[in-house]
């Protein structure tokens, strides 16, 4: 319960019943606001665990933004249908405009064939999605106000009560808001009267033949807008307060995509078009009499007289005959993005906006649930402050698995369900995590943002391996996943190099890519890390890390090396360091053995590798074939004890096999030759 | 008074001057230039001086100038100035005056003259020291005859240790070193110096080509008839040599440890030198005790030797930390090895790598396999290969359906996939039964659908409906014949006593008849409430089995104490079944099929007691090879075969060798079992109880 939901702002709980009662509440569960990719995410594992539920819709279709935006329709989301892979978890990967569900009907390569799919496709996928897995969703529902209703026997101390537009109550028990950002930010400044709104701007490259066009903001809307028109303008100038941040340089795929930056190269090729930095709160738009606008300051505009008209006014270029964007502009678009509706929250909930460029999404915990109410959770687009300009988290691709992950917590708090996990014996962690680093899409598309955590039973004879948990709560662990961590934990993540990605980073230099495994904590491109801790984090320590590091500072650490196809299986760079790595964080012996050397092992042994004794021990030994013995031996992998017997027979093959090992043995010295050899293996 | 201080202070710097080797040079110099009325104004009482009278550098003594120049700085360290007297022109005083005086350097002792040298007598620095250290310091005491160094060596049996060097002349840099160190050990040691060859061959050592030193280890010594036990220095005759050499003979001979030996810091330790740690358990400590001495004295100087208390002992995991470990068969392994001069230095120089190879010969272990599977394409065809949409239809569309579940980038499934490729092999044209794999690399779903967490996996799907995990051996053979039996419906119902008898002779069902297999029957008599179960084996042999009303995992558990024999032959496949008894093995090694003899006296020591405390066996060590890896790490080298052998893995893990002189018989090995039950049987080996955590070095790890 939040202690801090005071009394006197909400009506004492029996009043509150009778006049819900008169009211006429629709009591759920669980309620969402919006039936975009988020809210349908939520709906799909809502519905999936057999839990109470609706989605309020305020459209009559689900995914109203997508049926306006993007105004010019390519969706700049890849829609990659071949990978050469069956991998679906692989897959997804590189499918960033599919939600989550059993049914491979409803993925997205079966909507659109284009790599960059149009906007409509987008549309149709959530009417399917919406319609063929049976979603709950009340359409023409437009959710006005929100307000809260203390009760001590509400899940969380409190009920939510909805009110729609045509006053209809709905009171629910917790509250997921997937409501997006569909507020379009606007400046104002003197003259923003003549600002066209991309909402609403022609998207007819025919309208801005042979017309200079000034555009307000810098993101992908701005770009995209630019794009559309860059043929047939005279000129296209570009403002905005910061300069350009392109998303092959930040790894980031809110900024500037590469499909839409066409603009870049028409300013740098000087072909007239142009970037500027400026703050547009300086700015002042003035129209002469021909209706062209003129770009001044709002300076000047305060400190003139008021009676001069447009004369009057003092245009930059007066002082400074060569102000660079002296020239007038026929049209000037704002495409300065959107910003979450916050005005239907009673102020109760205190709904806040996040600080500096954060302050277009409400303020949320790393576990998307309200800073200010308890049990209100944020989804989707809304949810970015968690990881704005890092990961995924305000995409499809990104929200789709956090939302999986506050089902998850949701179904731990409220009805007993602990995370989901699989207990494996402790010979498959190295399997487990390889498994998971090569094919997982939730760690790949929320890198840094969540994380795979494997919790080790007492003695490291096994583990725990939970999948996807937002590790910015990774100290409240035990009680947000109900599993305990009793002997130590290693976080599974995948990050970025920490000095490679950045606005102003040359991410092209030579030797950016790391090739060997002890240099592998150099790595720059997205690459698995595993951290081990003896014990859970503490609140303390999770508060005081370092801003750019996702976690506390480990007790180990281990970073698999980069790899250019992503694939993480060569057994010689990749998996055998991982393989040390555990050994020495858990002191034991993770190697393989046949089942001859385990004999071997317990004749002369007293504690045998846990491989030995979890599988021959049990019967379970890897006992193979003469066949593969012998190439065992062949491979120096089993010492051939047949060939101590000098009295018995010798086949001519056993000899042969012999010499190749005492050659073998001579050979050892030439080491980094044999690496050679085997990093050509590998390719 | 002042003498003994400088004398400390001397010592000290001689310390520092060992530790941090020769000081830079510093850029003032060290040679001091002096009129006659400031030196001789300036000695002071006990302060010992080097003087070399001059009116101007004469050519012929500039060599010898520069030597002496040189040697300021050393002498400086013991407190011993060096001064060149620059006398006036008009000066005819004693030094001044006289025209060979000149050619001389003068040793005072405060204003007290000791020794005139001749300028040709101190040719280089070497030879300036130790001259002045030799008519400075008598602590070194000159011999030129076998009897006088045993005269000496008698008086000081019982008292005091003597170092006993032998220079091939005065004056050279050994002969430097040898003095110096008698300037800091003199008063502990007796220092013996000797330039006579035949000197240095009665004592034993023929080659006098070069410089020696001994240390005689008198204080021990207590037969005034026996000469000192020596320990000749291998190393050159340097400062720093003889400093390491004689703290190295000072340190105790043995050192008890207890603790973990990661923390152990000796002497030898600290000089770079290796420690042999000799493990010992309570009960042998005295016989232990007497090896580490023995091995210690052969080591002297070389290593140096620890007593490991076993029990006091927790596992030690050892990263970084190059040691070697050996089964102290042999004291002269353990010496050779640190003696093999090119060996130690190996061992301290690769260690690293040499463990980083190790690790990975034992890494092949299933990990390089798979690169070298790569190139090798596994004959695959005969398997069926089923993805996500063929794996539902194919279960339904035959009776039996074996699936491995595998991953392609994983080593032990690939292992595996090779043994199933030959299962295929047998198992080709048998009806009813069809082999298929999926990667779970490429169809995850499928894989957790069948709720498959481990790889591999494998299971038999009967028509789509039931199946069974397969959890046996890996093996190509116990797969086949798991497949082979998983074909008859389990339990099988038999309806005449024809079948039942056709059962047990294992004709019955015709399928199984080629696979040799273990029958239960079980006989339900309405008659008797009472259910009997009947084993046999190979079909040769029929046992009933009384089934009291027990639960079926009691039941199980009962049918799988009855399939063991009585005298098994141990094999790779069979050892955890009876390991599983938690009883100590009496084991037959043989070379090839046990003898008669042997196995009629096993059986007899194991007939008569059906509730045996230990595990009667023998092993084949031709099928069954790896067993010579296992007699070469109980003795290192081979025994003699066939060799009976007790081991207890269970408590101590320890390992009694039957004496070869008898004869295997039950009489025999019973009276042996009765004295290793009253602990009078040393134990030939013990099983090592190093945790199996494999020592290299960490690779990426970052400090933060």
């Amino acid at each position: 319960r939040s202690p801090s939901a005071a009394a006197p702002l909400s009506a004492p709980p029996r009043l509150s019943r009778a006049r819900g009662t008169a009211a006429a509440f629709l009591y759920h569960d669980y309620c969402v606001i919006g039936a975009g990719p988020s809210g349908l995410q939520a709906a799909y594992f809502l519905q999936r665990a057999g839990r109470d539920y609706v989605i309020f819709e305020r459209s009559h279709a689900p995914g109203s933004f997508f049926a306006l935006y993007p105004r010019h329709r390519k969706l700049i989301s890849i829609n990659k249908r071949y990978t050469g892979k069956s991998n679906s978890e692989f897959n997804l990967r590189h499918d960033w405009n599919s939600l989550l569900s059993h049914d491979r009907r409803l993925l997205f390569r079966r909507y659109s064939r284009d790599f960059f799919p149009d906007a409509d496709a987008m549309v149709r996928y959530l009417e399917d999605f919406a319609s063929l897995l049976k979603l709950r969703v009340q359409y023409n529902t437009a959710i006005v106000h929100v307000m809260l209703e203390k009760d001590r026997q509400a899940w969380n101390g409190h009920y939510f009560l909805l009110t729609d537009q045509d006053r209809q109550n709905y009171k629910c028990s917790s509250l997921l808001v997937a409501t997006g950002t569909w507020v379009p930010n606007v400046v104002n400044f003197p003259g923003s009267e003549y600002v066209e709104g991309y909402e609403t701007v022609s998207i007819n490259p025919e309208d801005f033949a042979g017309q200079t066009v000034l555009i307000l903001g810098r993101g992908n809307s701005a770009f995209e807008t630019a794009e559309n028109i860059l043929g047939v303008t005279n000129f296209i100038h570009m403002v905005s307060r910061s300069r350009v941040r392109l998303s092959w340089a930040t790894h980031y795929v809110g900024d500037l995509r590469a499909i839409n930056n066409g603009l870049l190269d028409t300013y740098q090729l000087k072909s007239l078009d142009g970037l500027l930095e400026g703050d547009l709160e300086d700015l002042a738009i003035v129209k002469d009499k021909k209706g062209k606008l003129h770009i001044t300051l709002r300076f000047y505009l305060e400190n003139r007289n008021t009676s001069g008209g447009i004369d009057s006014i003092t245009l930059p270029q007066d002082e400074l005959d060569n102000f660079a964007t002296r020239a007038p502009y026929d049209r000037v678009i704002r495409c300065l993005g959107w910003k979450f509706d916050f005005s239907i929250y009673n102020r109760s909930l205190r709904m806040m906006p996040g600080k500096g460029n954060k302050k277009k999404y409400p303020q949320i915990k790393p576990s998307y649930e309200s800073r200010g109410t308890r049990g209100l959770f944020v989804l989707g687009t809304a949810s970015h402050s968690v990881d704005f300009r890092k990961s995924a988290g305000g995409f499809i691709h990104g929200f789709r698995y956090t939302t999986r992950a506050v089902h998850r917590l949701l179904e731990n708090r409220h009805h007993g369900v602990p995370w989901p996990s699989t207990v494996y014996p402790i010979t498959q962690l190295t399997n487990s995590i390889i498994k998971r680093v090569n094919e997982a899409s939730g760690l790949y598309q929320m890198f840094s943002v969540l994380a795979d955590i494997i919790l080790l039973r007492e003695n490291a004879t096994a583990f725990e391996y939970l999948e996807e948990y937002p590790v910015g709560v990774l100290a409240e662990l035990e009680m947000q996943t109900g599993r305990k961590a009793p002997s130590g934990l290693f976080v599974i993540i995948m990050e970025y190099g920490r000095n490679f990605s950045g606005a102003d980073k040359d991410v092209f230099y030579y030797n950016r890519a790391v090739g060997e495994a002890q240099h592998a904590w150099q790595s720059n491109f997205l690459h698995p890390v595993i951290y081990f801790y003896k014990h859970l984090p503490t609140e303390r320590e999770m508060r005081l890390q370092h801003p750019d590091w996702p976690l506390p500072r480990p007790d180990a650490v281990h970073h698999i090396v980069e790899d250019f196809l992503t694939d993480w299986t060569a057994p010689n760079a990749h998996i055998l360091p991982l393989r040390r790595f555990l050994e020495n964080c858990l002191s034991t012996d993770l190697r393989n053995f046949f089942a001859e050397s385990c004999f071997l092992f317990a004749f002369t042994h007293q504690k045998l590798p846990p491989f030995c004794r979890q599988g021959y021990m049990r019967l379970q030994g890897l006992v193979g074939s003469e066949g593969l013995r012998r190439h065992a031996v062949e491979a120096g992998l089993l010492e051939d004890y047949t060939l101590t017997d000098f009295l018995g027979d010798r086949t001519p093959d056993n000899h042969k096999g012999s010499q190749d090992r005492l050659l073998r043995d001579h050979m050892i010295p030439v080491r980094p030759l044999q690496h050679l050899v085997n990093a050509k293996d590998e390719l | 008074m002042s003498a003994q201080k400088d004398r400390w202070v001397s010592s000290f710097s001689f310390l520092l001057f060992c530790v941090s080797s020769i000081p830079t040079r510093g850029s003032a110099r060290l040679l001091q230039e002096l009129s006659p009325q400031e030196y001789f104004g300036s000695l002071q009482a006990g302060r010992a001086s080097l003087a070399y009278f001059s009116h101007n550098v004469s050519p012929g003594a500039q060599p010898f100038l520069e030597q002496i120049e040189n040697s300021a700085e050393a002498l400086q360290d013991y407190g011993i100035s060096v001064v060149k007297v620059i006398c006036p022109k008009e000066d005819v005083s004693r030094y001044c005056g006289k025209e060979n005086a000149l050619r001389k350097a003068y040793l005072f002792r405060g204003n007290m003259l000791i020794r005139e040298f001749p300028t040709d007598a101190l040719f280089d620095v070497n030879s300036i020291v130790a001259n002045v250290f030799a008519l400075l310091f008598n602590e070194v005491k000159y011999v030129e005859t076998l009897a006088d160094l045993q005269n000496i060596e008698n008086a000081l049996k019982g008292r005091s240790n003597m170092v006993f060097a032998y220079v091939p002349a005065i004056g050279t840099a050994e002969h430097r070193a040898v003095m110096e160190a008698a300037f800091v050990y003199g008063t502990v040691h007796q220092f013996v110096l000797t330039t006579e060859a035949t000197l240095l061959k009665d004592t034993g050592y023929p080659d006098v080509s070069s410089a020696r030193l001994l240390f005689c280890h008198c204080q021990r010594a207590t037969d005034l008839a026996q000469p000192c036990r020596r320990t000749a220095m291998g190393q050159a005759l340097t400062m720093l040599n003889i400093h390491k050499h004689l703290k190295l003979m000072g340190a105790p001979l043995v050192t008890e440890v207890a603790e973990d030996p990661e923390k152990v810091s000796t002497v030898h330790l600290q000089l770079g030198l290796p420690l042999v740690f000799i493990l010992s358990q309570k009960e042998t400590y005295e016989a232990d005790r007497r090896t580490a001495e023995f091995v210690a004295w052969q080591l002297l100087g070389k290593a140096g030797v620890a007593l490991l208390s076993r029990y006091a002992l927790r596992c030690f995991g050892v990263f970084g930390v190059p040691i070697k470990y050996l089964v102290l068969e042999d004291t002269d392994e353990v010496i050779t090895l640190v003696e093999d001069k090119s060996k130690v230095e190996q061992i301290q120089e690769d260690e690293e790598e040499e463990e980083e190879e190790e690790e990975d010969e034992d890494e092949k272990e299933n990990n390089n396999q798979v690169s070298r599977d790569k190139k090798r394409e596994l004959p695959l065809e005969q398997i069926l290969v089923l993805t996500e949409e063929t794996f539902h239809s194919a279960l339904l569309e035959t009776a039996r359906m074996v699936v491995l579940f595998y991953a392609s980038w994983e080593a032990v499934s690939l292992a595996v996939l090779r043994s199933y490729t030959e299962v295929a092999d047998h198992l080709k044209g048998t009806r009813g039964v069809l082999l298929s794999r999926v990667n779970c690399w490429d169809w995850p779903g499928v894989c957790t659908e069948e709720n498959v967490t481990q790889f591999p996996t494998i299971k038999i799907y009967e028509k789509g409906e039931r199946s069974v995990m397969y959890n046996g051996m890996w093996g190509t053979e116990e797969l086949t014949s798991f497949i082979m039996l998983s074909r008859v419906p389990c339990p099988l119902k038999l309806a005449t006593i024809d079948e039942a008898e056709g059962y047990l002779r294992g004709e019955f069902p015709s399928e199984l008849s080629s696979y040799h297999h273990t029958s239960l029957l079980g006989v339900f008599s309405t008659a008797t409430s009472e259910a009997f179960l009947l084993a046999r084996s190979g079909g040769q042999s029929v046992e009933g089995i009384t089934l009291s009303k027990q639960n079926t995992q009691d039941m199980v558990q009962m049918i799988r104490y009855e399939l063991l024999d009585i005298f098994p032959e141990i094999t790779v496949q069979n050892l955890p079944r009876y390991l599983q008894l938690r009883k100590p093995f009496l084991i037959v090694f043989s070379d090839g099929d046990i003898g008669q003899i042997e196995s009629k006296e096993m059986l007899k020591l194991t007939k008569g007691r059906p509730q045996q405390e230990f595990v009667a066996c023998w092993l084949n060590l031709k099928k069954t090879p790896v067993g010579r890896g296992v007699l070469k790490a109980y003795f290192a080298t081979m025994p003699s075969l066939p060799v009976l052998i007790w081991v207890n893995f269970h408590a101590g893990g320890q390992v009694f060798k039957f004496p070869s002189e008898q004869s295997i018989t039950e009489l025999n090995i019973l009276s042996w079992l009765e004295k290793l039950k009253a602990g009078l049987e040393v134990p030939s080996s013990k099983c090592t109880r190093v945790c199996n955590v494999p020592k290299h070095t960490l690779l990426a790890l970052v400090c933060l």
